[in-house]
């Protein structure tokens, strides 16, 4: 249970987020080597093994922090729009960047009738919110200024640089142990046996990385989703505050959710990114619940509808 | 010898205590003065486009002096204004003698239809709704300085340092707001 007890401003959270995105490099860099070692030691591989993880793990994240949100904006078709072509949509979302005391950031359209939005880039200054077609069409002005507002208190939070960093960080992992898995198949049956002591504590640490490479991916991913969640409802509560109208941006989640028909371009690889979920995952089973990259809507609009002090639509 | 180290152990606390909220008041404060330069660009713009709006009238409704010469007046004085509490009455005032101005153009079809003057209509309102998310903007970060300033012990720190509330900028319309961000919504997770 957490309480907000005032309006924040842009400036809370923010340094708890750069720091978390720190201490998750740190780990996962930490996790990518050790696996590195496990297989040099268990495996008479010798260093190559951590060069290799050195050699995929540093682009990888470079390549995520730097150019995450392009490539983002790319694999979602987006097109930027200019203030003289989109008047309307360029003044709402410059009024809230302005009431969150953020820079505008720069605006995308994703031909895509499916109604959704993201946000992304690594700083305030560098970002960017993109928009679906079908969005812009299907919500009213005070609906699309709340999902404005929730997105733009992602890029406050900077949670578009963490969330980032934990994708691309989830995603060394589960590399990292698929090619430890597949390399032990090969080199596990044809290693060298040799009969002392030493080869016994090798066998050891060999089965205990294999545990590990077995069990990191999984934990890894649900705790990647359990951040996503919290960091979607916190939006949801920051976005309120920037408003001030959480029940018009509950609207907009429910108009969004009733959206039936699939989207072009939101799939389970870009999902996160998303201000509502795109899986077809619904329902609130312990299982749904922990494998959804965002709390169930029905809990968003109760939640958006409670800080509004009104009654929610779904609850009877 | 024991007790000097924890006398000596006492003081290093609260020296780094003392150290750690001053440096947090500067930075709250500096948020407050950049947010009020916030407001201050779209202040600016606003004066800017008054003139033209003066002109633009003038060319269809000579005979309304009186009503522009109050907003030239008025705006002469919101240029003036030094503090957010100054700055708020006279922009007040500048709000109520557009109004009349706009008041005033309703008896002229020509003007009324005139581009430039639509234009710098949709400009001005425009223009106010940004100092409006900016007024609010500010007065948050301002809420958030004067609240770390009033509280104990820091209070007893800014008194020796001089550090000293900050104005709220209260505009036209916003005593409903400012009830609002006392009676916020609890927000459970």
């Amino acid at each position: 249970m957490r309480k907000t007890n005032h309006m924040a401003t842009v400036y809370t959270h923010i340094r708890s987020n750069k720091f978390k995105s720190i201490v998750m490099v740190v780990l996962t860099m930490i996790f990518a080597l050790g696996v590195g070692a496990i297989f040099a030691y268990a495996a008479d591989y010798g260093p190559i093994a951590i060069v290799l993880a050195a050699v995929i793990g540093v682009p990888m994240t470079l390549t995520g922090y730097f150019a995450g949100d392009k490539i983002a904006l790319a694999v979602n078709g987006a097109k930027q729009v200019q203030r003289e072509t989109n008047r309307d949509l360029y003044n709402v979302v410059e009024n809230i960047a302005i009431t969150a005391g953020l820079p505008t950031p720069k605006i995308y359209i994703i031909p895509d009738e499916a109604p959704n939005a993201f946000a992304t880039g690594r700083d305030p200054r560098r970002a960017s919110i993109a928009l679906t077609a079908g969005l812009l069409r299907s919500l009213d002005q005070q609906e699309l200024e709340g999902v404005v507002a929730h997105e733009l208190a992602h890029i406050g939070d900077y949670d578009t640089r963490y969330m980032t960093i934990v994708a691309v960080m989830t995603g060394l992992i589960v590399l990292m142990s698929e090619y430890f898995l597949r390399f032990s198949w090969i080199t596990g049956g044809g290693r060298r046996r040799s009969s002392n002591d030493s080869g016994n504590a090798q066998g050891i640490i060999f089965l205990i990385g294999i545990a590990i490479a077995i069990l990191a991916p999984i934990v890894a991913t649900l705790t990647r989703l359990a951040i996503s969640r919290r960091r979607e409802a916190l939006a949801d509560a920051k976005g309120a505050e920037i408003t001030r109208q959480p029940e018009r941006l509950a609207d907009a989640l429910l108009k969004i959710s009733r959206y039936d028909r699939p989207a072009r371009f939101a799939n389970a690889a870009t999902s996160p990114l998303y201000f509502a979920d795109v899986s077809k995952l619904k329902g609130s089973s312990f299982l749904s619940r922990i494998l959804a990259d965002h709390p169930p809507v029905e809990e968003r609009v109760n939640n958006l509808y409670r800080m509004a002090g009104l009654k929610s639509p779904l609850e009877s | 010898m024991l007790t000097l180290w924890i006398i000596l152990g006492i003081v290093i606390l609260v020296a780094l205590f003392a150290i750690a909220v001053y440096n947090r008041l500067i930075g709250l404060r500096n948020q407050v003065r950049d947010a009020w330069s916030g407001i201050d660009v779209q202040l600016k713009r606003r004066y800017n486009l008054i003139p033209n709006m003066v002109e633009t009238v003038k060319g269809y409704a000579k005979q309304e002096s009186s009503v522009l010469e109050n907003v030239t007046k008025a705006r002469n004085m919101a240029v003036a204004a030094k503090t957010p509490a100054e700055h708020g009455k006279a922009e007040n005032m500048l709000t109520d003698t557009l109004k009349s101005l706009f008041a005033v153009a309703e008896a002229y079809p020509d003007l009324k239809s005139d581009q430039n003057f639509l234009d710098l209509q949709r400009e001005l309102s425009m223009t106010e709704d940004k100092i409006q998310a900016a007024r609010r903007f500010y007065n948050g970060t301002v809420r958030d300085y004067n609240t770390k300033l009033e509280v104990f012990p820091n209070n007893l720190l800014a008194g020796t340092f001089r550090f000293k509330k900050e104005e709220f900028f209260q505009i036209e319309g916003t005593e409903e707001e400012i009830k609002e961000q006392k009676a916020v919504p609890d927000v459970k997770f």
